[in-house]
């Protein structure tokens, strides 16, 4: 500790002390463990060396020269071949030496993700090495590599169960979002068409597009208010919705509680999409049963302001019964010596509801308003299935007027194939709710305790 | 109505009265509104399925004479059946592995201790907030790869690694009610890691292991948009697909037709529900609460 200011940037990255068997291993895996008389360990390490070269060497031979008059870099193994595809995005088109760009840079991830790997087993071979050497030079003692395992399953019992579920999330999940993110700084869009067309690298160009060019300006400023506006309606509708209900059914006045906390729970319990699928025949204009009942021909689905309204309302009817239930476990939890004291004191019903109910079923609900608020941000399903967007909006890019940020970018990329800026909204959404949420997060217990 | 007067222990004035009629009337009048709002579109939709004609128009909650031709329409006429089993196997299949990930995940993240622990969870709890759909162009291009395109089973691939972030998230919190000295006491008389989870800690997860089996089995239900990307044949398509499709667009034909089915797959989903209600809201409040 006393030499921390002379450690060298090796000796940061692979440890302190360097012993011979480590700068065996530094070279060759296994190599170090090998000298230190631990075989079983010596070949597993060797073998996971060997798979990469042998990947990259095979790979290389597999194609090289194989067709006349291929471009170089075709011959490349694995490793060099993403790498090299990762930068230049393919530089060939139509025929048959074409590149596939999007491939290309999904392969130059994974190879990104490989060499990671690789490295961080390479640093565990170099100090594994280095500690076994050093306990070996301590006690004279060789550790075989099956008690070695026996004590590595134990201590190392964290990494080794839940390396399945992360290489699932790695590949499934890390590798598309890095893939997505990246889409925003290229012009992948309807007019490059891969793989006849390549996509090249443009830096930010497609932000600036937001910012500078009218029409995109205009719809994203139209869309992503109507989303945060949308979110804090929907969010505040429910929640005093399902407070004004629980407390209303949790009053004296009301029989027959359990009657009617059933009935009210019903739309939690049908699955959203059927009824959503089913409100948007419901509030037809023409031939829905609503108008047809109210005798009127109210444009519910169809008018730019009135769809808005629709869609709260619709909201309303299936977000209620879940605030209603949170509310219901928290009010019955309650202390009811602080009614008792309040009343002693002479407070009446609505004065024990705003000063004592309510600041405590805040504190309780805040978390579950900020997810909620989140949750409504990202609704998907409510618009897509409700609307799809709709009613069509002329000033708008690819967007309708109902459209929230995540429906927008599911029509660019499903219809329109606008990846990069469907990228580029992600992006942003990601900035929004992934701030929210975790500042949330770190106001919560759960953070403070695994400080 | 005489209850009021003796809890106030004073006399009414004729006023206060009046208040308390008006509170009871607008209490069971609000009451009845919201009844015939939330009753009123499921008796259409059910009344629906059992109308005689296709269309929009002339379906309506009460049917004139009720028949079953749209059930038997729905098997005939499209894959229906085939829909139902294969959605039925991606959630089976789905279930499974993501109790068995989910839990190991819960236990390593909630009780051991160990480097990049915290790095792991500032990950996941990040992986969570990105739609789902973000990495779908990728997720083709992937699956186009490794020929997963259009294998119902491969969705149990991106449907169990995409809920791994929050359900870690939730059994760590369930956990945390679950006193250490349990864990303790396991390894004092000499249990390796792997014994206290499997003969400890997993009897204790049970509950909150169910409520993720249940929510787990219900996702690839009500799912649209992945099967949308990813799945392409007509008879390797899941339910939300089918149904979507058989009414998008063409609500004057095949509206009732739509209804059966919805009825269908929504009664037993609401049944269960209904009797599970207690504790999937105890899931959920816990997984808000996060900790």
């Amino acid at each position: 500790m006393s030499n921390k200011k002379k450690k060298k940037w090796w000796q940061k990255l692979i440890g302190e002390k360097m012993t011979n068997s480590g700068w065996l291993s530094f070279f060759i895996f296994g190599l170090g463990q090998l000298k230190n008389k631990q075989k079983g360990k010596a070949l597993i390490l060797f073998a996971f060396q060997f798979a990469y070269v042998f990947i990259e060497v095979i790979t290389s031979k597999l194609v090289k020269g194989v067709i006349p008059n291929q471009p170089e870099y075709w011959g490349y193994g694995f490793f060099r071949k993403g790498i090299h595809g990762f930068i230049t995005l393919g530089e060939t088109t139509g025929g048959r030496f074409r590149d596939n760009s999007p491939v290309m840079m999904i392969e130059g991830i994974m190879v990104f993700v490989l060499i990671l790997i690789y490295i961080v087993i390479w640093k565990m071979n170099i100090k594994d090495a280095n500690d076994t050497n050093l306990s070996i030079q301590r006690t004279g003692i060789v550790q075989s590599s099956k008690a070695f395992f026996a004590e590595r399953f134990e201590t190392g019992f964290a990494y080794i169960v839940s390396t399945p579920a992360l290489l699932l999330l790695l590949f499934v999940s890390i590798v598309p979002i890095l893939f997505a993110f990246l889409i925003a700084f290229t012009n992948y869009d309807a007019y490059h068409n891969p793989p006849s067309d390549l996509i090249d690298w443009v830096g930010f160009a497609n932000f600036f597009k937001v910012i500078k060019l009218a029409g995109w300006r205009t719809t994203f400023a139209g869309v992503a208010s109507w989303t945060v506006i949308w979110a804090i309606l929907s969010t505040m509708t429910t929640f005093f919705g399902g407070l004004l209900l629980a407390v209303v059914i949790n009053s004296k006045r009301v029989v027959l509680k359990k009657m009617w906390r059933t009935i009210m729970i019903l739309p939690w319990a049908i699955p959203g999409m059927i009824s959503l699928l089913v409100f948007r025949n419901f509030f037809n204009q023409t031939y829905g049963p609503l108008n047809a009942m109210l005798g009127m021909d109210i444009p519910w689905l169809n008018d730019p302001i009135m769809v808005k309204v629709t869609l709260v309302i619709i909201n309303f009817w299936l977000g209620v019964p879940y605030f209603m239930m949170l509310m219901t476990g928290i009010l019955t939890s309650f202390d009811k010596t602080l009614y008792e004291a309040a009343t002693v004191d002479g407070a009446n019903s609505r004065q024990t509801f705003w000063s004592i109910t309510f600041p405590i079923l805040s504190a309780q609900v805040f978390p579950l308003l900020i997810m909620s608020f989140a949750g409504n941000f990202n609704n998907f399903g409510i618009v897509f299935f409700l609307t799809g967007g709709g009613p069509r909006n002329l000033a708008y890019e690819y967007a309708g007027h109902s459209d929230i940020l995540i429906t927008w970018i599911y029509n660019m990329t499903k219809d329109f194939k606008m990846y990069n800026m469907a990228s580029v909204m992600s992006i942003i959404i990601f900035l929004i709710i992934g701030g929210i949420s975790t500042w949330n997060f770190l106001r919560s217990d759960a953070f403070k305790e695994d400080n | 109505m005489n209850k009021i007067p003796k809890k106030n222990k004073k006399k009414l004035s004729p006023i206060d009265r009046v208040k308390d009629i008006f509170a009871y009337f607008s209490t069971y009048l609000l009451l009845l509104i919201l009844t015939v709002a939330i009753l009123y579109p499921v008796m259409w939709i059910l009344g629906s399925a059992f109308n005689e004609g296709t269309s929009l128009a002339s379906a309506s909650a009460i049917p004139k004479n009720p028949t079953l031709n749209n059930f038997v329409k729905l098997f005939k006429e499209t894959d229906y059946e085939k829909w139902y089993l294969n959605t039925l196997t991606i959630a089976i299949a789905n279930m499974v592995v993501s109790v068995l990930i989910v839990g190991t995940m819960g236990y390593v993240f909630a009780r051991l201790k160990f480097a990049g622990k915290r790095v792991g969870l500032l990950v996941i709890l990040i992986l969570q907030m990105f739609p789902s759909f973000m990495g779908m162009i990728a997720i083709y291009v992937l699956f186009l790869n490794f020929g997963l395109l259009n294998q119902p089973l491969a969705l149990v691939i991106i449907y169990s690694a995409g809920q791994i972030p929050y359900n870690t998230w939730l059994i760590k919190g369930y956990l945390k009610n679950v006193p250490i000295s349990l864990d303790e006491a396991a390894q004092i008389d000499g249990a390796t890691k792997l014994q206290t989870y499997t003969k400890v800690i997993l009897p204790v997860m049970f509950p909150i292991l169910t409520f993720v089996a249940v929510t787990q089995f219900m996702a690839p239900w009500f799912d649209y948009i992945l099967p949308s990307f990813l799945i392409t044949s007509t008879e390797k398509k899941t339910l939300a697909v089918g149904l979507y499709e058989l009414i998008n667009g063409q609500a004057n034909t095949n509206f009732t037709m739509f209804a059966a089915g919805s009825v269908l797959v929504a009664v037993p989903v609401a049944i269960l529900y209904l009797f599970l209600q207690k504790y999937l809201i105890e899931g959920l409040s816990a997984g808000a609460n996060k900790g």
